[in-house]
């Protein structure tokens, strides 16, 4: 199968990008900078983050589709008000993640962001589930430009005005010219940040405005050491099929009133967990010293006895030193538990944390 | 008189009579990227040419260092230990990794002078 380009694809060269296949994308892995200054601007000052091969699921209908899809995610749409966002999954009926994903309330219906590894997939999945009763477009004509960092909503403001003004994990369509563009407050860096949904035919123009605005273009790479720092969860790394939302430790982002109710897709298993307990749980490894323990690393106790293992580990910028997360026996989840961590061959002290490893700095409440 | 050699693994060694300064070349870090950690070969350990000598891990993934040549370990660099970025930013002084005591000279028979290595790191692209 060709490899995809996104519309981004030669400002990408022109930048000097390394690229890397990623879910059947060509995708900058980093520019000429590097990864560590990449993070540290994105920290400091703002950076783009070219996210046009996750999915952007339009689906439209009336109040029926709200019911419907309160069937299939733990979430409260009924009383999410529009243009506002929440996290959630796409499970299976064993509570396993197809996917994790942003849902938020639009005129006329939802629009769903999904991983562009699931994409496909979920688009299968739902239009079954929804049993063709809807209108659904998994939109490849629009881009998805990820602003992130301190100073992104001057920026962004300088050019749209008004951005400045959604709160976190809210959204609203802005125009810019002929053009009508999506925005929302939210991001995956630990950041404060918005997320611009765009016309392909618009992405490079707007994002060469962002750039003489003072953002810089900043590859996956940073983008992996920005979101483990925050403590955020990857696909296919700390989520899968085989894992919950509640061995994720992502209880949080189920409503509790659906919790209680249940009657979602999953529920049943998500409730039993709630009830009866699990047995392994995803929590924040920092090992001592310098050394990195990347995905796979067994970890064990003090006995010599695997208790479970690393699902992300790189050294975080930011933090100044390693950070991972994994999935560890739920006895051994506890804040400052000491385990090891088997690095070719040798065992390395560590300490269970919490997370995340960098604070974030989201803005919380619009300034009206 | 000192003449620098490397080898295929893009390490490179500097030879100073029967004293070798061994390191990982300028190619070498721009195909790993930035350089967050490195573990040296502890000093009176001996080590055997093209074995291992070491570990890097830049912020990607983690590679293997080997020695080009044969001898035992006499000086460790703690200096990259304590902040492995010198690797990037001096990677071919500064930051070298290991001395050895140069086992059998002619092993270094079968090793690149900088002309060599600079066409065959061009030509390998890795």
């Amino acid at each position: 199968m060709e490899i995809k380009k996104t519309s981004l694809n030669k400002l990408h060269q022109e930048h000097k990008a390394k690229f890397v296949e990623f879910a059947g994308y060509e995708m900058p892995i980093q520019y000429s900078k590097g990864i560590i200054e990449e993070h540290k601007i994105t920290r400091s000052n703002s950076g783009i983050f070219d996210v046009s091969h996750m999915g952007q699921l339009f689906i439209y209908g009336d109040d029926s589709l709200t019911k419907d899809l309160e069937k299939i995610f733990p979430v409260d749409l009924e009383n999410l008000k529009l243009n506002s966002s929440k996290y959630s999954f796409l499970m299976n009926e064993d509570a396993g993640i197809h996917d994790d994903l942003i849902i938020t309330k639009i005129d006329g219906g939802y629009l769903i962001i999904l991983n562009a590894a699931c994409k496909d997939n979920d688009f299968k999945i739902l239009t079954t589930l929804l049993d063709n009763k809807y209108k659904m477009n998994l939109d490849e004509k629009r881009s998805l430009i990820a602003l992130q960092g301190p100073k992104s909503s001057d920026i962004l403001n300088s050019i749209l005005n008004g951005v400045n003004e959604l709160s976190f994990m809210t959204g609203n369509w802005f125009e810019y010219k002929d053009q009508k563009i999506f925005i929302t407050r939210s991001g995956y860096t630990g950041e404060d940040g918005f997320e611009v949904s765009i016309s392909n035919d618009f992405a490079e123009e707007f994002t060469k405005m962002l750039i003489d605005n003072g953002a810089e273009l900043i590859g996956l790479g940073a983008r992996d050491t920005l979101r483990l720092e925050a403590g955020l969860c990857l696909y296919g790394h700390e989520l899968g099929i085989d894992k919950t939302p509640i061995e994720a430790n992502l209880k949080w982002a189920i409503s509790k009133q659906r919790m209680t109710n249940g009657g979602f897709i999953g529920s049943k298993k998500i409730i039993d967990q709630i009830n009866d307990g699990i047995k392994q749980i995803r929590v924040g490894i920092k090992p001592e010293g310098r050394l990195i323990a990347r995905e796979n690393t067994k970890i064990f106790n003090d006995a010599e006895t695997v208790i479970g293992e690393i699902t992300s580990g790189t050294f975080g910028p930011s933090v100044n030193g390693p950070v991972a997360m994994g999935y560890v026996e739920k006895e051994f989840s506890k804040k400052d538990t000491k385990v090891f961590l088997e690095v070719r061959g040798k065992k390395y002290p560590a300490n269970i944390c919490g997370l995340p490893f960098y604070k974030k700095s989201y803005v919380k409440g619009a300034t009206k | 008189m000192s003449e620098v050699k490397y080898s295929k693994e893009h390490e490179w060694i500097k030879i100073e009579g029967d004293v070798g300064t061994v390191g990982i070349t300028q190619h070498a870090t721009e195909m790993l990227g930035d350089i967050v950690f490195v573990e040296l070969p502890d000093v009176g350990s001996s080590v055997e040419k093209d074995g291992n000598a070491g570990v890097v891990e830049s912020t990607k993934a983690a590679s293997d260092v080997y020695t080009p040549i044969s001898g035992e370990v006499m000086e460790n660099n703690q200096a990259i230990v304590d902040d492995p970025g010198k690797i990037n930013s001096d990677p071919e002084n500064e930051a070298w990794f290991f001395k050895l005591k140069i086992k059998d000279s002619s092993e270094l028979d079968s090793l690149m002078n900088k002309e060599e290595y600079d066409k065959f790191a061009k030509e390998s692209g890795n």
